[in-house]
């Protein structure tokens, strides 16, 4: 059989690599761009971030190839073990993990740390697309349907108890899988509405939105009169989605926002939406409760200075003053797109943002060139990952979203980081590269 | 599975390709239309950093400093790298402080800074502090040693032409010159410094630093592409010799008075002495302002510019000047004699000349060189009322415009601030002294360099200048060149050359022909020179002082003006000492000696008993610090008097508002009487 196809060399996906080396060289570069100092002696130094990133790089190449020489087999068949073994990893992080800054998401062996979170994203798509491709799952039933978002939640449940709220959102993006697998249509419609109710909840009034809500709901009935009154269905839909509505923004919200949501995650999210926390959801009574606030705001404002300051055509390499000035905080990880957006300008940026979107559409590309549905979903599920962190990291840089604390693919400094995005990569050009074999 | 394509991979496309645009839709406004964030990201890391340049030397005519700079340290402190255990008591031991000076001081420094930057913890060190910190700096991290630059006078001399410099004052930055300066900068307050503070100071440059979140700086910003470079400043090349003027300051030790020595055919100026003088080194660091005002409130007023603000009347020293005019308008002949007996008697009080023998004044010659003062008295007289000119008012301003044009009574322009111009006196003086009745006795004294007539020392080594150059003078200036370009558009002026109201060369030479006699057998016959033909005249100055409302005659002024050689002049020098006595004693030698140091580069060592003498001759009589103390009562009664008819006014003031309410209340209460009685 082996000796008829082309060799593994020649079956890998060379885009996606191409654009994986470019896009790490790329986060090296800006990680460089931020620590170089013009009197630094040499280019070299070990205890640099932008050096030590270079080492993981090499690490990562090196799992990546031994990744490429395991058979395909290996990973629809070891699936499950694999995802359970991390659930059980992700269980005992939330005890023995090592704090860091007030979450638990890291295990310590030695110097050397890593954050179980991260990686766990790849054995849940490993699980999920296992789950999805079995013979005997149906994804169009219910039971089924419950299964999937399981495998996909229980870990994100597990990050959120290690209080590392942002890596947990990002089990969130397996549902774009399940949407290609087939969530029907209104799945997407009451996403986005749910996205469009939450955003109306914080940023209008509470009794101005219950008269929009309302008028809205009023509004709909008229134009639905016909088929309001011959069938019972679109009735009860209208009636218990505006009960929904209103329990959501008048009830739920403010329930939540006293009391389940932690201070600095109430102040992330209106420092955001450009708005002071309302006294209601304040946590702290007395004068110190302002300057917290003001606190969050200098993050985003400080991003959105270094981005802004880039100009079209940015200030040059090695010229960002204020990423290279430690102004930013979080630099060479959650932040590291404000170099990008300060030295390079619009043009950099826009180069990096399309550079993503080819990868993703790509994957996207191959996904859907498979004839293995576990390939498929494996493939969808990199993607959405990939969209995800990227959408949110880079959005939250410029002021477009909550800061919650997700690395940008491939760019930010961190071990566990490109290592694990190096993984699903690297599994990924793997499975495609098997694509023409047997289906599994 | 379906063969066919699958629409959702369009919808999750669409989800993909849709946010990836509303990102960069923001990047865009971002990045290209919110110009804020462009100056705030420069407010937040760029700070601008001001490079003082290295003020511009200060070298003699022979190229030795006089005036240059020198690294100072500062002691700075940056309170996080300091432990808590470093030992305290070594290092106030080595700094000469106490502990308690310790916690005040790094109290202060915490108060004032967040303690990641550097403060000073103690400016302008002793070489002894500096010295004795340096041996045990590895002990204490976070104190480091700063150079600063300040200036440094070589020798101890000349420091009231050189000057000093301080920080601008408030009043200071007000004023147009001054406009580029900021609080806290340094710029020459007197002297040289003052004058050439454009030259010396050098253009400030910009260097703009990034800096971090903490405020330190980092590096360069764009790598140093928008600094502007600072330029240093240009230094002076003097005409002065740092040689003759220390000698100068050495002779004219312990004695009140001045030295004016000129290069007559350049007006530089080759010395200076202001004495008493005072080590110009006292008025720089941070002691500056202590030792300034203990020079000021010295009776013997060292910071006081003698030699440029001081009003001495010429004496003698003036006659050959007046004999001048008077041949010049023709009023005498060089043939012209006096018969004087003693004393001269035209006028109604007898003026008393040191001379009785008959002939001393036969001629002008004899009468210059035997310094006659009834001769020059009645020659001044026969100039002012000479025949041609229609009144004594008008003889009086033709003799003015002559004095003025020796720049006498009016600025010479010399580039030292603060000069006085002399007084000489003209037709307005005399009506407002005498109301319109006064004629040629009245001011007869003026003849003999007495009277109204007053002139700096300044002024009398220029007119001396004059005489020697037959007729032409450059306005007296210290500066030869700047930067070694002695066509600087600074010292044009300087090279403007002033020619006097024509008086021909042979009028010039009658004159110096009497002076030289002066030396060779006349007043000053002690002070000759061997080989050099020197030409000079003695004066003796009689003063007087006002003490507690009363004219006490004081000891006069030994004056003496000269210029040398006769015949291509290098110099010409004047003396002034005040209360010393007789010209010929005091001021002459010295004069002599200088001009013999400056031609022939020593002094002989026949006339070392006289350098000997005058170097250690104390002249300052006791009664300076009487009469500057009561000047300073005097002052302070003005003050007093000032303040209580200020008092008086007000009180006055006060009474007669009283006693507008006083009737204002009874022009009311009359009224409501009124009205109970209606």
């Amino acid at each position: 059989m082996t000796s008829l196809r082309k060799a593994l060399f020649y079956r890998i996906d060379g885009l996606v690599l191409l654009l994986y080396v470019l896009l790490v060289a790329i986060g090296i570069t800006a990680v460089f761009s931020v620590e170089h100092r013009s009197t630094d002696p040499s280019l070299i130094m070990m205890h640099k971030s932008y050096m030590k990133q270079v080492v993981w790089f090499g690490y990562s190449l090196i799992f990546g190839f031994v990744i490429l020489l395991t058979d395909s087999k290996f990973f629809s068949s070891f699936a499950f073990l694999i995802y359970t073994a991390a659930l059980a990893v992700l269980l005992l992080t939330i005890f023995v993990g090592v704090d860091v800054k007030g979450s638990r998401s890291w295990l310590g062996v030695g110097s050397f740390r890593f954050q179980p979170g991260e990686v766990a994203k790849i054995f849940t798509a490993m699980a999920i697309a296992k789950f999805l491709s079995a013979p005997e799952t149906n994804f169009k039933t219910m039971r089924d349907k419950v299964i999937a978002a399981g495998i996909a939640l229980v870990p994100a449940a597990l990050i959120l108890l290690q209080k590392e709220t942002g890596l947990a959102l990002v089990y969130f993006s397996f549902f774009i899988v399940m949407y290609r697998e087939g969530l029907p249509n209104a799945f997407l419609i009451i996403a986005f509405s749910l996205v469009a109710l939450v955003l109306g909840t914080l940023l209008i009034e509470r009794r101005t939105l219950f008269i929009i809500l309302t008028v809205l709901t009023m509004l709909i009935s008229w134009l639905m009169r016909w088929s309001l009154r011959r069938y019972m269905a679109p009735r009860i839909i209208i009636v218990s989605s505006f009960i929904f509505c209103i329990l959501f923004s008048q009830v739920a919200v403010p329930f939540v926002f006293k009391n389940v949501l932690q201070k600095h995650q109430v102040d992330r999210i209106y420092s955001t939406l450009g708005r002071d926390v309302p006294d209601e959801y304040s946590k702290v009574q007395g004068g110190t409760d302002k300057e917290k606030i003001n606190a969050s705001e200098y993050n985003v404002l400080q991003s959105k200075i270094a981005i802004g300051s880039g100009g079209f055509w940015g200030k040059g390499f090695l010229n960002g003053t204020s990423t290279k000035n430690q102004f930013v905080p979080e630099q060479n990880t959650d932040f590291i797109f404000c170099a990008i957006g300060e030295q390079f300008g619009f043009v950099g940026s826009a180069v990096l943002v399309l550079l993503y979107l080819t990868l993703m559409l790509r994957i996207v590309y191959i996904a859907e060139r498979q004839r293995s549905i576990f390939t498929r979903v494996y493939s969808y599920c990199v993607a959405s990952i990939l969209f995800f962190h990227f959408a949110v990291n880079i959005s939250m840089t410029i002021g477009l979203m909550p800061v919650i604390g997700i690395t940008l693919p491939f760019l930010s400094y961190g071990g566990s980081s490109l290592m694990s995005f190096s993984i699903l990569i690297f599994i990924l050009v793997r499975l495609d590269a098997d694509r023409q074999a047997l289906i599994r | 599975m379906s063969t066919a394509a699958n629409p959702r991979q369009y919808v999750i496309s669409i989800i993909f390709i849709g946010t990836a645009a509303i990102i960069l839709a923001r990047l865009f406004f971002l990045q290209n239309f919110e110009a804020q964030y462009k100056i705030m990201a420069n407010d937040i890391a760029i700070y601008k950093k001001i490079v003082y340049p290295p003020r511009g030397a200060v070298l003699d005519r022979k190229g030795k400093t006089m005036l240059s700079n020198t690294l100072i340290y500062d002691l700075m402190v940056t309170p996080r790298n300091v432990p808590k255990n470093i030992d305290t008591v070594q290092l106030c031991d080595a700094l000469g402080i106490d502990k308690k000076k310790y916690i005040s001081i790094m109290r202060r420094v915490h108060e004032r800074n967040i303690d990641v930057r550097q403060s000073p913890f103690m400016e302008q060190m002793s070489e002894v502090q500096t010295a004795r910190f340096q041996e045990i700096s590895y002990l204490y991290p976070g104190f480091e040693l700063i150079e600063r630059n300040i200036r440094a006078y070589e020798r101890p001399y000349a420091g009231i032409i050189l000057g000093y410099i301080g920080e601008v004052s408030q009043q200071m930055l007000k004023r147009p010159r001054y406009s580029s300066y900021r609080q806290g900068d340094y710029a020459g307050l007197s002297g040289l410094e003052w004058q050439y503070e454009e030259v010396l100071r050098g253009q400030r440059g910009i260097h703009y630093l990034e800096r971090d979140k903490f405020n330190r700086p980092s590096g360069p910003y764009k790598g140093g592409s928008l600094d502007s470079q600072e330029i240093s400043g240009r230094q002076l090349e003097l005409y002065m010799d740092a040689d003759l003027q220390e000698y100068a300051e050495k002779l004219m030790a312990n004695k009140i008075g001045s030295v004016v020595a000129i290069d007559p055919q350049t007006g530089g100026i080759l010395a200076m002495v202001s004495s008493p003088t005072y080590d110009p080194n006292l008025l720089r660091g941070h002691d500056r302002a202590k030792n300034f005002s203990t020079l000021y409130n010295l009776p013997t007023r060292p910071l006081f510019n003698r030699a440029t603000q001081a009003m001495y009347p010429p004496g003698s020293t003036i006659k050959p000047f007046t004999g001048l005019v008077a041949l010049n308008v023709g009023a005498i002949t060089p043939s012209f004699g006096y018969g004087c007996r003693g004393s001269y008697g035209a006028c109604r009080r007898a003026i008393g000349c040191e001379h009785k023998d008959a002939g001393h004044a036969a001629n002008f010659r004899l009468a210059l060189s035997h310094s006659c003062n009834s001769y020059f008295c009645h020659v001044f007289r026969m100039t002012i009322d000479y025949r041609e000119f229609k009144s004594v008012k008008e003889g009086l301003q033709v003799w003015h415009d002559y004095y003025n044009s020796f720049a006498y009574g009016r600025l010479t322009g010399v580039d030292i601030p603060y000069e006085k111009g002399g007084y000489v006196p003209d037709s307005a003086k005399y009506n407002q002294m005498y109301a319109f009745n006064w004629n040629s006795c009245t001011m007869i004294f003026v003849g003999m360099g007495q009277g109204e007539l007053l002139l700096t020392p300044l002024q009398m080594a220029n007119g001396m200048c004059i005489i020697a150059n037959k007729g032409w003078y450059y306005t007296p200036h210290f500066v030869r060149s700047i930067g070694r370009n002695p066509d600087d558009s600074l010292l044009k002026q300087y090279h403007e050359k002033h020619v006097v109201l024509n008086i021909p060369d042979s009028t010039f030479n009658i004159v110096q022909e009497a002076m030289q006699d002066v030396v060779e057998h006349g007043t000053a016959a002690a002070s000759k020179i061997e080989g050099i033909a020197i030409c000079a005249k003695t004066g003796t100055a009689e003063n007087k002082a006002i003490v507690n409302g009363e004219v006490i005659k004081m000891q006069n002024h030994s004056m003496f003006v000269a210029f040398a050689p006769r015949e291509n002049p290098k110099i010409a020098i004047a003396v002034a000492i005040e209360n010393a006595g007789f010209g010929s004693t005091w001021a002459a030698p010295i004069a002599s000696l200088l001009m013999e140091k400056y031609l022939n580069d020593s002094v002989s060592v026949k006339r070392k008993a006289v350098e000997e003498k005058m170097m250690n001759a104390n002249l300052i009589n006791k009664y300076v610090y009487t009469i500057d103390s009561a000047l300073r009562a005097h002052d302070a009664m003005v003050y007093q008097m000032k303040m209580e008819r200020k008092y008086f006014a007000d009180s006055v003031q006060h009474a007669e508002d009283s006693t507008k309410y006083r009737r204002w209340i009874e022009t009311k209460i009359l009224k409501l009487r009124g009205k109970g009685i209606k």
